[in-house]
């Protein structure tokens, strides 16, 4: 973006800063600034902070571009900066030992990326850097070329679905709301966990989006919602505001048309409800987050009884580049019904975990081993659970499917709003269900009945199987209560809550029965099921378990296999751990 | 915690009593006064005025929400509805820290569980308790954060700490105690 011949960024995203990305750029400034290099380079150096780049498990990453050609380097700490200034800025000489490695190339390399293309390269929190790469151009094309209906056309042309998780076609949304006359029409930015890389590396695409969706429908007022919690993410989002706002972005007379708009934020509560539209809406309203029985859809009458779009981050960070470059060509990505790209967190059992993007229809073995670079420690996958907590959970035998919304569907899945979880081999595919549905019992709002008691009654089944109590009956209550909750719950909460257990039931029913039938946990996670002993073959009478062991279960004397007394044991896997000779078993 | 009495709807108040006729008592009131006006300024909605609550004083308490009521004319039952429906609101006062484990999926299988048991043990709590008793800590916990592709977390205050184990939960607080962490350089 810069013509500068020296440029320095520092990956400032959540995990960044965790890592501690503000100080290695305060040391850059330092070293640059207040040691004198300045002046021997000349006052062509800038180091910035820049957005997550999604592989976020070698943080801080930063790049050091000297004319042109770019050098990035992983794990930068602060005493790193000083020799990387003086060996690679001013000495012109990388410091390869420090650089990334081949998983770094091949972690981006099978990705697609379109929204979070300018995350990593631009300045979050300058506006000029994103107008520099021809940013507010869509939605002054939008704005002034183009009337809302032929700007919900192109939508509906580029076959865009809501990236929140229904996946309803973003263009039809925005016609119905359209067709409503009554006024003032409402437009809400919905800005969720998977969301906060793209609000905290590139927020002004989603304030773009949010103006040119307004401008289509016609509202005159938009909400951002988000969590307090994300401070990165809302004072980045209050910054672009800002600076919208003072460039004549948003306000009145938008770009001269006499178009006014106006932002403001609302923020959320630590609740998963709010991610259903109307209860998301009632939060808004302040009352508590219970869905709203539809018919009437929000398009018709939403927020305080208006018509009201509401989309989450990343679709409306997809609309400036359709406007943009136009519908056609962004149907050319994806499959079928799916088009478009979709942003995933890689998370769990994968040696790289981060952000990712990938096409519409890319495998799942392209993903968890081209992207993720396969699983930590060689271990074998064991599942991948897609879609957030009420997602389905898919088996190493569909790994060569490919990732859309007609083909999560049919295995019982959802794209969700992108949440892919890594399960390996030492993962007990009962305890991920009851984990789930735990979670799900939780959040559930309470408003409807099958959901409400649906839930709490799977995770109190679940939780009977993986304490060795359960009984063939059980499964059948749990696959009636499923049958129930999905098809009589209010929302989709409810509706999908049994996703985690009839998926995970279908492809590891011999898991389900081993707790059942052989009161045994084949992963050895379940407490209640398993049992550690010392194998006397392989016990070098070390005493090291007889150490760590915190309830002084263990007994022997040099020379002598040791013993484990199973009334005192705890089964904390202490001394599994310990052990330097693979002597403990876990059965 | 709550009495049943303060359900009682409509008793003992003079409904569209403004603060404008009260004469200030309490420093109390005063603060309560300012946080009305600024609600009133801001059309704020009923979650905002609670946050705001919140913000000043730690924790929403019964008699915030009586007083608040009576101002605005809204039943209690209301406020009370919404307090329990979010987690992140709280009745008991709050330590001076937070810390926060985040109990999502990925967290979760990280071992988010071994965290708390590590972060309680750091902190001596007992029982149901979530703050120490000389209120300079309060354990809490959330659900996904968004931050997954780091995972496991724990958030001290504002700052976001990666890869967490039990061992640097432990580290943190004892530093933090001491005042003199520096983070993980």
């Amino acid at each position: 973006m810069s013509n500068l011949p020296v440029e320095i960024k520092v990956c400032l995203g959540t995990s960044g800063s965790a890592a501690g990305g503000e100080e290695v750029l305060g040391m850059f400034k330092h070293h640059i600034f207040e040691k004198g290099i300045e002046a021997q380079i000349g006052r062509r150096c800038s180091p910035k902070k820049v957005g997550c780049r999604g592989f976020c498990s070698r943080d801080v990453l930063v790049d050091v571009v000297v004319d042109g050609n770019k050098t990035t380097y992983q794990s930068v700490t602060p005493i790193m900066v000083e020799r990387i200034v003086q060996d690679h800025i001013v000495g012109g000489q990388p410091i390869a030992e420090w650089t990334v490695r081949e998983e770094y190339a091949s972690f981006h390399e099978k990705q697609y990326k379109i929204v979070l293309g300018p995350c990593g390269e631009i300045d979050p929190e300058n506006i000029d850097e994103y107008i520099a790469m021809q940013g507010y151009l869509a939605a002054r094309k939008a704005m002034t070329r183009m009337t809302p209906d032929d700007v919900i056309d192109e939508v509906i042309r580029s076959g865009l679905r809501g990236r929140g998780g229904s996946g309803f076609l973003t263009g039809e949304k925005w016609k119905v709301c359209k067709r409503e006359d009554q006024h003032p029409k409402y437009i809400i930015c919905n800005v969720g966990e998977v969301n906060r890389p793209l609000a905290e590396g590139n927020p002004h695409a989603i304030i773009e989006g949010l103006l040119i969706g307004a401008y289509a429908i016609c509202a005159a007022k938009g909400f951002v919602y988000i969590r307090e919690r994300y401070h990165m993410s809302v004072e980045r989002l209050r910054i672009a505001i800002e600076q919208a706002r003072e460039k004549g972005f948003i306000g009145p007379n938008v770009f001269g048309t006499g178009f006014d708009f106006d932002i403001e934020f609302s923020f959320g509560t630590e609740a998963f409800i709010c991610g259903e539209e109307t209860a998301l809406m009632e939060s808004i309203e302040g009352k508590r987050a219970m869905p709203r029985v539809r018919p009437p859809f929000p398009a018709v009458q939403g927020l305080w009884g208006k018509p009201t779009v509401i989309n989450n981050a990343e679709t409306f960070s997809n609309i400036p580049i359709i406007i943009g470059k136009g519908g056609e060509w962004y149907s050319s990505i994806g499959t079928g019904a799916s088009k478009g790209t979709k942003v995933f967190t890689l998370s769990g059992k994968v040696r790289n975990n981060g952000l990712v993007e990938i096409p519409m229809g890319m495998s799942f073995r392209d993903i968890v081993y081209g992207i993720g670079g396969g699983i930590e420690g060689d271990k074998a996958l064991k599942a991948i659970q897609v879609g957030g907590p009420s997602g389905g959970i898919i088996p190493p035998s569909m790994i060569d499917l490919g990732l859309d919304y007609e083909n999560l569907a049919k295995v019982g899945s959802i794209v969700g709003s992108g949440g892919m979880v890594v399960f390996d081999e030492d993962d007990c595919i009962v305890s991920v269900a009851k984990f789930y549905l735990e979670f799900l019992q939780r959040e559930s709002c309470g408003k409807c009945t099958p959901c409400r008691i649906g839930t709490k009654r799977m995770s109190e089944l679940l939780t009977r199987i993986t304490e060795g109590k359960g009984e063939d009956e059980d499964l059948r209550t749990l696959e009636r209560l499923s049958g129930v909750m999905a098809s009589t719950s209010l929302c989709g909460l409810g509706r999908t809550a049994p996703n985690p257990f009839i998926t995970s039931f279908n492809h590891f029913r011999d898991e389900y029965l081993a707790h059942i039938r052989d009161r045994k946990c084949p992963a050895g996670v379940c407490t209640a099921l398993i049992t550690f002993s010392v194998s006397e073959e392989l016990c070098k009478a070390c005493g090291i378990c007889k150490r760590v062991c915190p309830t002084k279960a263990i007994s022997g004397e040099p020379k002598k296999v040791h013993v484990i007394d199973p009334d005192r044991c705890i089964k904390c896997g202490a001394c599994f751990r310990a052990c330097k000779f693979k002597a403990i078993r876990k059965q | 915690m709550i009495s049943g009495g303060s359900f009682c709807l409509y008793a003992g108040w003079i409904p569209g009593q403004g603060s404008a006729g009260r004469t200030m008592r309490t420093p109390m009131e005063k603060v309560l006064s300012k946080i009305l006006d600024q609600h009133r300024k801001e059309k704020g909605s009923l979650i905002a005025l609670l946050q705001r609550i919140q913000d000043t004083f730690g924790h929403i308490s019964e008699d915030h929400v009586s007083w608040f009521s009576r101002q605005l004319d809204i039943p209690e039952s209301r406020f009370f509805g919404v307090i329990t429906f979010y987690p992140k609101f709280r009745t008991r006062p709050i330590g001076k820290n937070t810390i926060t484990v985040c109990c999502g999926a990925a967290c979760h299988i990280k071992g988010a569980d071994k965290l708390i048991d590590s972060a309680r043990e750091a902190l001596g709590l007992s029982g149901d308790e979530d703050t120490t008793k000389d209120l300079s800590f309060t354990l809490q916990k959330a659900t996904c954060i968004g931050a997954c592709n780091i995972a496991p977390v724990v958030i001290l205050n504002k700052q976001v700490h990666s890869s967490m184990d039990p061992v640097k939960v432990t580290q943190l607080i004892k530093g933090y105690e001491r005042e003199e962490f520096l983070g993980y350089l």
